[in-house]
């Protein structure tokens, strides 16, 4: 068969290099995402019969106040995770200077980003540990009267929120840096001649031509925020009674509890959080799209 | 709020500017020199109240410590026998897929390059009951194997992603002279285009050995026990056994951390670079 071959090469060669990749990709991500769908129709303990149930699954998260909680956390952890955006801005802007030493600055603000978030949250919950925590000492000092952000429900979230800011800040400052290193000097001279300065300067001169970095910084935080699972499992596993618990925790918890796995329920809770995250990768996906077509 | 270059400025805000820099560095580090510091206090500090001020003595033995009473060793070569592999297979199988969504066009191209975009960003969560079902059908269950595998596919979505990109701005004209001259498909990809490569497969490497290594969700999934888990699940149950015991979770934390650290001390240009593509036109 090798002139068979070597006639149609052209034609066979893209499926052959994209086979490995793509079935493997296939089998492990793509068909996983229709199974979990499809279990979300069940109620299954992961060992027994699964039992068709219809939209039973989805009823019940109706009514389940816990499922609220998550949701809600999802939403506050949405909002205020982008707060990352304008902070990694700033930062980025203030290290955006030639003096001896800056790129070993740059570096080590860059830090946060490159440690486990299983070890930020470790950091984070000694930050705030009770009666010793340097924030809890601080609050005492001022109020005199310290608080245990990760016991308490009011604060919890926020506490956890903060912890996965300040990497999250990192990274977008590192997309910055880059995106300024290619900001044209001439048309910051241009604008200054013209007598842009201040914020106008920021917003009609600097940020249009940062665009590309936006675009990715603002991806990659609404993902990181909708992912959330590593630092509420650490700092305080979803608890005080459950206040801090996100949808992806939540799934994981009811999926493989301590009191019994429920599988079914927990796909249906991952199928919300799949869908939420859609809207936004569509919406992602459908600007790659355009440029592309540009192109 | 667009500063002039600060050499511009007067010779006030200069100093300023540099006496600012430390000064804005240590409180955005806080968190990690608090740990950094705790990892080496003497336990008599931390019973005698002393959180705070100068440790009573450098005690590099929580370190030793930590390896004594903890299984972290293996933790950590766990971690290494996910992490290497996943980096190998992924990075692999990318320059590969990569290369034929860059090069060729066929029916389908841009589905299959989206799906792979959009399979990248999915929730971990829709894919954890099945993916943890076929790793125990195939027996993988609670192994450093099947834990690698799953990296190796998903991985593969973001690191297609990058070098299909990578390779679309390397000059057409190289593959179009290679194909006049009668070099077979194969050929070209071996001898021409992957020695281009060569900055995306180290940019991508670094990138996916951090990742990878820093992973916990899957890590919890997949393995159970000090036989298997890697450090980021280890030091997890580490935390509960230790309760209050600072010196040691911090020491442990350090230790975890290292690997990756030093990864991108060592490679900060290529990390960088993976990290920031896209970011610029």
């Amino acid at each position: 068969m090798p002139t068979f071959f070597k006639m149609h090469q052209r034609r066979l060669a893209p499926w052959l290099f994209l086979a490995p990749g793509a079935l493997f990709f296939l089998f492990y991500v793509i068909a996983p995402i229709f199974e979990s769908m499809a279990l979300s129709l069940y109620d299954w303990d992961g060992l027994g019969e699964a039992t068709w149930i219809g939209f039973g699954n989805y009823v019940e998260l109706i009514g389940d106040e816990a499922f609220y909680i998550s949701l809600k956390n999802n939403v506050l952890w949405l909002v205020l995770y982008m707060l990352a955006i304008p902070f990694g801005l700033m930062i980025a802007i203030f290290l955006n200077q030639t003096v001896w030493g800056i790129r070993a600055y740059k570096s080590l603000f860059f830090f946060p980003f490159v440690i486990s978030q299983v070890v930020v949250g470790l950091m984070f919950s000694w930050f705030y540990a009770p009666n010793f925590g340097l924030l809890y000492t601080i609050i005492e000092a001022i109020t005199g009267q310290g608080v245990a952000i990760l016991a308490d429900e009011r604060y919890v979230t926020y506490g956890i929120i903060a912890a996965g800011l300040w990497p999250q800040i990192a990274y977008v400052m590192i997309l910055y840096l880059t995106g300024l290193n290619n900001v044209a000097p001439d048309q910051i001279e241009a604008a200054r001649l013209d007598g842009a300065k201040g914020w106008k300067m920021l917003w009609y001169v600097i940020l249009p031509q940062l665009r590309p970095a936006t675009f990715i910084a603002v991806v990659v935080t609404v993902i990181g925020a909708l992912r959330s699972f590593d630092l509420v499992s650490i700092m305080t596993d979803g608890g005080p009674y459950g206040s801090s618990r996100v949808l992806s925790f939540y799934m994981y918890e009811q999926a493989l509890s301590e009191y019994g796995y429920r599988m079914g329920y927990g796909a249906a809770i991952a199928v919300v959080l799949f869908a939420i995250m859609m809207v936004f990768i569509t919406g992602f996906i459908w600007k790659m799209w355009r440029d592309e077509k540009d192109h | 709020m667009f500063p002039r270059p600060i050499q511009q400025s007067s010779r006030q805000t200069q100093i300023l500017y540099q006496v600012a820099l430390p000064i804005a560095l240590v409180v955005w580090l806080l968190p990690l020199l608090g740990v950094a510091v705790t990892s080496l206090r003497p336990s008599s500090d931390l019973a005698a109240g002393n959180y705070f001020g100068l440790p009573s003595a450098i005690a590099f033995d929580n370190y030793a410590a930590v390896f004594r009473n903890s299984p972290i060793a293996s933790y950590i070569l766990n971690s290494f026998k996910v992490t290497i592999p996943t980096v190998i297979g992924a990075v692999a199988l990318s320059c590969m897929t990569g290369f034929a969504l860059a090069v060729y066009k066929f029916r389908g191209n841009v589905l299959i390059f989206f799906l792979f975009v959009a399979g990248n960003f999915v929730p971990f969560q829709i894919l954890m009951v099945p993916v943890r079902d076929l790793t125990l059908q195939m027996g993988l269950y609670d192994t450093t194997l099947g834990l690698a595998l799953f990296h190796i596919a998903f991985q593969t979505g973001f690191c297609t992603l990058f070098m299909r990109n990578f390779i679309r701005a390397l000059p057409y004209e190289l593959i179009e002279a290679a194909r006049v001259e009668g070099v077979s498909e194969i050929r070209i990809f071996w001898y021409v285009v992957l020695p281009l490569m060569r900055p995306a497969i180290a940019a991508l490497s670094v990138l996916i050995f951090t990742f990878i290594w820093n992973d916990y969700f899957w890590a919890t999934v997949l393995t159970t026990g000090a036989a298997t888990q890697p450090v980021t699940a280890g030091l997890y149950s580490l935390n509960g056994q230790w309760v209050a015991a600072w010196h040691l979770v911090s020491a442990g934390s350090i230790i975890a951390a290292m690997p990756p650290v030093l990864m991108f001390f060592l490679m900060q240009k290529h990390f960088i670079a993976g990290l920031t593509l896209g970011a610029v036109k």
